[in-house]
């Protein structure tokens, strides 16, 4: 079985890496502040003990007031997992870094969250509509949607 | 006396084997110098019983009804009881129609199966639009008939009817191969009833 690491130690570590960057954390997950996602990513991907490796997905959740976005890690190396969330409040321009350049995994599934959500996500090679058509108005996953 | 009852040599030595072989010749000629009879005669027998009265709706459409060729066309899961009907459990081919052709231009039956996007009606639309005349349509199970489960979603076509126009709906979710064999039924029924021949109004 892959082995849930603590948020605690991660969170210990990031802090230590970089300053200032997470904001809860509770069981296996680390919420961190949005402007951090791409360091604490390469961070979290190229530190030897760590060494998460593989993105295992990448989802958006609609809490009205604020976006979350959950990475599931894991390292295949190590057999251990975390999940690392990031919140945005910024409903009418929501923004955030792509992690494409970290796990190229990222690549459609981040491509699904901007087409659903209408999250932007800075330095994605081909942010396009993944399942909508073109021309289609508004985003569906959001819960303030009306047809 | 037939040929198989000639006396067949003792000793099996090739003088022996040619000499029989050579009486068989022999008798076969014998037997066959007169010419066998073929008489004309059946060439009056069609005209004597093998007429038949018939309306030419009924002809038409009893043609029609049992050779209906569906197109062979999946959109979801309702797509793999159309499979299994087709296949020899249920065998639809007792109908006439076991040919599901790859292309719509040879095909008389739409079975519309499943959810339908919108992303996928233009292309079910041209689908139909290039099935020739005339053009049957089911529409199987709930998704094709309402949108079902998912009739509120962003991404789903509420009926295929909003598309193109139904001829037999199916309800079931999805529905068993009996229920598409009872469908297609139906729709023979329906062929049966047409007017090949009625006089159009004029517009």
């Amino acid at each position: 079985m892959t082995v849930e690491l603590q948020a605690a130690e991660i969170v210990t570590k990031l802090e230590a890496a970089l300053p200032g960057s997470t904001v809860e954390s509770g069981g296996n997950t680390v919420v961190i502040k949005d402007e951090f996602v791409l360091k604490a990513a390469a961070f979290l991907k190229n530190t030897a003990g760590l060494d998460f490796n593989y993105l295992n997905f990448l989802t958006a959740t609609d809490y009205t007031t604020y976006f979350e976005l959950v990475y599931d890690l894991v390292s295949l190396e190590h057999n251990h997992k975390i999940v690392l969330k990031t919140r945005l409040n910024n409903r009418e321009k929501p923004e955030l870094a792509s992690v494409f350049n970290v796990w190229q995994g990222a690549d459609f599934q981040e491509r699904e969250i901007f087409d659903l959500f209408g999250i932007t996500f800075t330095g994605h090679p081909n942010l396009k509509r993944i399942f909508l058509w073109e021309g289609f108005q508004g985003y569906p996953l959001r819960k303030d949607f009306k047809q | 006396m037939e040929l198989n009852s000639l006396p067949q040599p003792e000793v099996y030595s090739d003088k022996a084997l040619d000499k029989t072989e050579g009486a068989g010749i022999d008798f076969v000629k014998q037997q066959h110098q007169v010419q066998i009879e073929d008489p004309d005669s059946w060439q009056n027998e069609e005209s004597q019983h093998n007429f038949m009265l018939a309306s030419a709706d009924a002809l038409i459409n009893w043609a029609r009804a049992s050779s209906v060729w569906p197109v062979n066309a999946g959109l979801a899961c309702c797509a793999f009881e159309m499979i299994s009907t087709a296949s020899s459990r249920f065998d639809i081919s007792r109908f006439g129609m076991e040919i599901f052709r790859p292309s719509p231009r040879q095909a008389d039956l739409l079975i519309v199966n499943g959810t339908l996007t919108w992303k996928m009606a233009p292309q079910l639309k041209r689908i139909y639009d290039q099935m020739a005349e005339p053009k049957y349509v089911i529409a199987m199970g709930s998704c094709a008939i309402s949108g079902g489960l998912f009739r509120n979603s962003y991404a789903v076509v509420p009926g295929v009817n909003k598309i193109i126009p139904v001829d037999v709906y199916i309800p079931g979710c999805p529905p068993r191969p009996e229920a598409l064999l009872y469908g297609i039924q139906m729709l023979h029924k329906k062929i049966k009833k047409q007017k090949n021949f009625a006089k159009r109004k004029s517009a």
